[in-house]
């Protein structure tokens, strides 16, 4: 009944082609951001800095993934080490360029992930599938490796350790969480909002179009290689940038293993579980994978409790890894296509009620 | 959206029920970012089930320190950096009012709880592992990489070769075969001072993680025929490496380990292959130690043990969580003589507490934990306190010492600390503290 | 030219290794075409099991029986519970379930049987030859030798059971065209759960291979990483690709290893070891660039 675009009339095309075109979605957005910009009022350090922080990163992360999974059909298990390029880059535009702006360096940290993702982009032009995936895996590795091995690039540090500069943007210092938290969240927006953009320009087609049979795509005048190779370096630029914020606004100290597969593969979860091919997906695929373990971590100790069940520590360890794991085939069963389409046959359901026939 | 909000909300209701719980006074809280699962699990198991049974058996029989329980809350890190740093920030919360030294047991997570556990001004405690370069106190006001670091550890383990050797290496190969990450790269300043001073060869050779093959650098190894591995192993590389070692034909009792590769977790399942096998340690194995004896008395005797296996108690790890638990509870105890006898000490006197130890073979002995630490003497430049290491050899069955203490040399390797923590302290805009006015 | 050799036998018994997990995942692409990301954690299962139960009293070979009892029973259930469920959708949300399907063994495993590493003893000693050690200076280890033989019986017994018996045939038949396979009548779930127990056995063999080579514990699901390359580099559905892309794999990381590092300390200075993480990734990948479906993968048409 509420969320109805009955009377909502387009009278131009520019209203018609609009990002958001139900005033409905316009209006929750608007809330969500208000809530989000106004969650300082009353959410905790904790909440900033080891949720809704990690959060946005990892959101943003998933973004650039999808981009390339999603949107250009091109498999990639190496996400972590483009964030891992992204995070080196940073620091060292920022210690090696004198008095350069911290959101430039950020930007040339995106442009270097994007200059490697289109490196690693090229084999994409004669494989496919998980042959292309398992090929991404040569980047995960080499690029980690290589992050290790040249210690100019760890300004000489002894363990490889690299600790990020302070952020200062006109002479503020960004240093509490709060404020870290604002900044990443004005990043991730202004990020979030050109995907979505993007995705449904000629580009954006032209990525679908590959993804959905890149022979057809090429018959109807799609140029494969630009194509492709642009998927790959938007998105590396994404994963550049988010790797910057993990390491400036996140950990603080960052070193080459802790872009391990592991964290390419959680973030291939976020955007599975979210929804392949929706800007909405990842960060509810984020927010589902983050905040999964947390809820675990509560909860199964005090059902442990409730039923009088003699668990030890390491046994709840464990229960923890099975149920992330079970919840995971569990989702995928019940719905396929990520948290993205149940929210859109919840819309649909929306429209129609309170009288569904 | 609304989806991503609800479970926000949920457990955000769950966290706050938590917290008003934990607001009990008179207890000294442990935040114990743990890990008890994953590819090091089994390594957590003992050590964290050694560090909460002390803790437990402090309250069990002297009704904890000067009347002050001792309480905890472990949060499960599988040993990742980004999930450690969530336990963290989760346990903080709690700790705001009394706070107990934090062990993570990985270089990782406490390279990146360096500089927020400073502004926090919570103490973080890295015994064996960690920030190396904190050792300097003036720097690091928090951070206390106690009893020895990577560097000291080499150093001592090539003295005690070089006193195997009739005093001098001049001329011998010795092979660093190392874990390729920070864990394994920290000590490689050490041992090229050290073979610069000493004259000996070193060749470095990398294994990349994990580790479960090692033929080439082992067949490499053969090749280069040197006189002593010393070896810098994690997880399963260190079984790997045993086994390979035994494959070409690599003497097992040329081989030396850090700490982290000589617990009964590392050698079993080697089988024969370990046999001879020496490693560095500041722990003996066993129940002989009257604490870990009286913790399986009082502890396990009332049921209230932390482990789930109890033939761990009286491993290397298990003892070492003994070792760090008596450490921190000797923190709490010195604060309090300073701060008020009976009440919870908060993060600053604690940090306090950990930069005035004064732990005496008769103190060590008087607190039941004779050769479960070398003596320690901290201060404000000196954060180790020690730099002291047994060696022990592997005689198939049980963790066997074959020295006595031995110190790294601190001379040598000291000022590259300092050196390195001056570096730091450009870079981040930190005014180290003046130590000589620190009493 | 000794150590040349040395290095290179080396290598291609280690490869043999390799091409023991590999085999895994070949028979569930082959055929079902899943991606099978639990075959590391199903080596880990097995051999975990094995330990476990002799643990509990009883003998290597009632272990191994009951061991592929588990396994057999864990893969018809996995087909049961999961896969069936999820016919006809991306393969990708198959893949993510077999991401899915190992994290719950990850925590399964070490719950019922324990997560301390152990050794487990097959009574060959992982050491050098010494009849060759002496005439030729070669390190070459008996136990790499049983490894190799045990992945050639693999290797024939799979492949006898494929080609000379009915259900070998019907799976064939299933990896060529499910619908077709369907249409004249084979039952699709039935010989799918076959494949899943016979990917089982094969998590065995490997993970007792393994776990006898570097002990028993949670790095032995680390192992499929090992098993990757070799798999892009003899291709997904071709079980001789992966003895022969184990082998390749094998001894080029070794060599690679050995004199790679050398050559780049010359260009650069510093220290360059620690190759084999990426190696075989980016050689399977330079392979691919010429070959994209693998050594004998299926060559790939697309039809508009």
């Amino acid at each position: 009944m509420l969320y109805r675009e009955a009377g909502q009339f387009k009278t131009t095309y520019a209203a018609d082609q609009q990002l958001f075109p139900i005033r409905q979605d316009r209006i929750g957005l608007m809330l969500l951001a208000v809530a989000f910009f106004g969650v300082p009022l009353f959410a905790s350090e904790y909440w900033f800095s080891a949720i809704l922080i990690p959060f946005l990163i990892f959101a943003l992360a998933a973004l650039g993934l999808n981009i390339l999974t999603g949107y250009a059909g091109q498999l990639s298990l190496g996400t972590a080490a483009f964030m891992a390029v992204g995070a080196y880059a940073a620091y060292n535009f920022q210690l090696r360029v004198e008095g350069i702006p911290i959101l430039v360096s950020f930007i040339c940290a995106g442009l270097t992930a994007a200059g490697v993702g289109i490196l690693f982009g090229l084999p994409s032009l004669r494989i496919k599938g998980f042959y292309l995936a398992v090929a991404t895996l040569a980047a995960q590795f080499f690029i980690v490796w290589c992050l290790t091995k040249f210690p100019w690039l760890s300004n000489h540090s002894s363990s490889g350790v690299i600790s990020a500069q302070d952020v200062v943007i006109l002479g503020f210092n960004f240093d509490t969480p709060v404020s870290k938290y604002l900044l990443v969240l004005a990043i991730v927006s202004v990020m979030a909002l050109a995907a979505k953009n993007l995705v449904r320009s000629s580009t954006g087609r032209a990525w679908m179009a590959v993804r959905d049979m890149d022979v057809a795509a090429s018959v109807i005048g799609i140029k494969l290689m630009p194509t492709k190779l642009l998927a790959f370096a938007v998105s590396s630029f994404y994963c550049g940038v988010a790797g910057a914020l993990y390491a400036f606004c996140y950990l603080g100290s960052v070193e080459p293993d802790g872009f391990s597969l592991d964290m390419s593969f959680k973030i291939l979860f976020m955007i599975i579980i979210g929804g392949v091919g929706s800007i909405l997906g990842c960060f509810l695929g984020a927010a589902f994978i983050l905040l999964l373990p947390i809820f675990l971590d509560y909860s199964l100790p005090a059902v442990a409790e409730l039923f009088g069940l003699p668990f030890s520590n390491a046994t709840v360890s464990h229960i923890q890894i099975l149920m992330f794991g079970a919840l995971i085939m569990f989702f995928l069963i019940v719905e396929p296509h990520g948290l993205a389409r149940l929210w859109q046959i919840a819309k649909e359901k929306l429209r129609l009620w309170p009288f569904p026939h | 959206m609304m989806k991503t909000f609800k479970p926000a909300v949920a457990a955000a209701a769950v966290s706050l029920a938590m917290l008003s719980q934990a607001a009990v006074s008179a207890e000294q809280f442990f935040p114990i970012p743990s890990f008890r699962v994953g590819p090091y699990g089994a390594n957590g198991q003992s050590f964290y089930g050694g560090f909460i049974d002390y803790l437990n058996y402090v309250n069990m029989k002297e009704k904890g320190v000067n009347g002050v329980q001792m309480a905890y809350e472990e949060c499960e890190t599988e040993y990742n950096t980004a999930k450690g740093i969530e336990c963290y920030e989760r346990l903080k919360g709690k700790a705001a009012d009394s706070a107990g030294p934090i062990h993570v047991m990985s270089t990782g997570i406490s390279y990146a709880l360096v500089d927020k556990s400073a502004q926090d001004k919570l103490p973080l405690t890295m015994m064996g592992y960690g920030r190396t370069d904190a050792v300097d106190g003036s720097v690091f006001p928090y951070a206390f990489p106690l009893v020895t670091t990577y560097q000291m550890q080499a150093s001592a383990i090539i003295k005690f070769l070089r006193d195997k050797n009739a005093g001098s290496l001049e001329g011998k190969k010795i092979v660093y075969l190392y874990h390729d990450s920070a864990y394994g790269k920290e000590a490689i300043v050490a041992l090229q001072a050290e073979a610069s001073l000493n004259k000996f060869n070193l060749v470095l050779i990398p294994v990349a993680h994990p580790g479960n093959e090692q033929g080439a650098q082992w067949l490499k190894i053969r090749q280069e025929k040197p006189d002593f591995v010393v070896f810098w192993g994690w997880g399963v590389m260190n079984q790997t490496a045993l086994k390979a070692a035994q494959k070409v034909g690599f003497p097992r009792d040329k081989m030396i380990g850090s700490w982290w590769t000589g617990s009964e977790e590392d050698v079993i399942p080697a089988g024969d292959a370990a046999k001879g096998y020496m490693a560095a340690t500041w722990n003996v194995s066993g129940k002989k130690v009257p604490v870990i004896a009286d913790i399986e008395k009082v502890v396990y005797g009332a049921g209230k043990g932390n482990l789930q296996d109890k033939d761990k108690i009286g491993t290397i790890l298990y003892n070492r969580g003994v070792s760090a638990a008596v450490v921190s509870v000797e923190a709490i105890r010195k604060a309090q003589e300073k701060f008020g006898k009976g009440k919870p000490m908060n993060g600053t006197q604690v940090a306090w507490g950990l930069e005035h130890l004064d732990m005496t073979e008769a103190r060590i002995k008087a607190l039941g934990a004779t050769d479960l630490l070398p003596e320690i003497k901290t201060s404000c430049s000196n954060h180790e306190g020690s730099g002291k290491v047994k060696i022990q050899q592997w005689d198939g069955a049980k963790w066997v010492p074959v020295t006595g203490w031995i110190e790294g040399n601190k001379a040598l390797i000291h000022p590259l600390f300092q050196a390195s923590a001056k570096q730091y302290a450009k870079e981040k805009g930190i005014t180290p503290r003046d130590c000589s006015k620190e009493k | 030219m000794n150590f040349f050799l040395e290095v290179l036998v080396g290598g291609l018994l280690s490869g043999v290794m390799y091409a023991l997990v590999a085999l895994g995942f070949v028979m569930i692409y082959k055929a079902s075409g899943v991606f099978n990301f639990a075959q590391g954690a199903m080596v880990y299962l097995a051999a975990l099991s094995v330990v476990g139960i002799m643990e509990w009293g009883a003998p290597l070979w009632l272990a191994v029986v009951l061991a592929f009892s588990i396994m057999t029973a864990f893969g018809i259930a996995t087909e049961k519970f999961v896969l069936r469920k999820l016919v006809n959708q991306p393969p990708i949300a198959l893949f993510m379930a077999t991401i899915g399907l190992a994290f719950f063994i990850e925590g399964l495993a070490p719950m019922i049987f324990g997560s301390e590493p152990r050794a487990l003893d097959l009574g060959i000693v992982d050491e050098p030859i010494p009849w060759i050690l002496d005439n030729w200076n070669m390190v070459i280890s008996k136990f790499d030798l049983v490894a190799a033989g045990v992945g050639a019986v693999l290797v024939a017994t799979l492949a006898l059971f494929f080609q000379f018996t009915r259900v070998g045939r019907a799976l064939r038949a299933v990896a060529d065209d499910h619908q077709a396979a369907l249409s004249i009548g084979i039952p699709l779930q039935n010989i799918w759960a076959i494949v899943w127990g016979v990917a089982g056995f094969v998590a065995l063999v490997a993970g007792m291979m393994w776990g006898a080579r570097n002990g028993v514990q949670f790095a032995l699901t680390f192992t499929a990483l090992k098993a990757l390359p070799v798999l892009i580099l003899g291709g997904f559905t071709s079980v001789p690709g992966a003895i022969v892309g184990g082998l390749i794999i094998g001894a080029s990381e070794k060599l690679a290893e050995i004199y790679i590092p050398p050559v780049m300390e010359g260009m650069f200075g510093g220290n360059f070891g620690g190759i084999e993480g990426w190696f075989p990734y980016v050689l399977a990948l330079l392979f691919l660039l010429v070959r994209p479906e693998g050594l004998f993968g299926e060559k790939h048409i697309d039809r508009v």
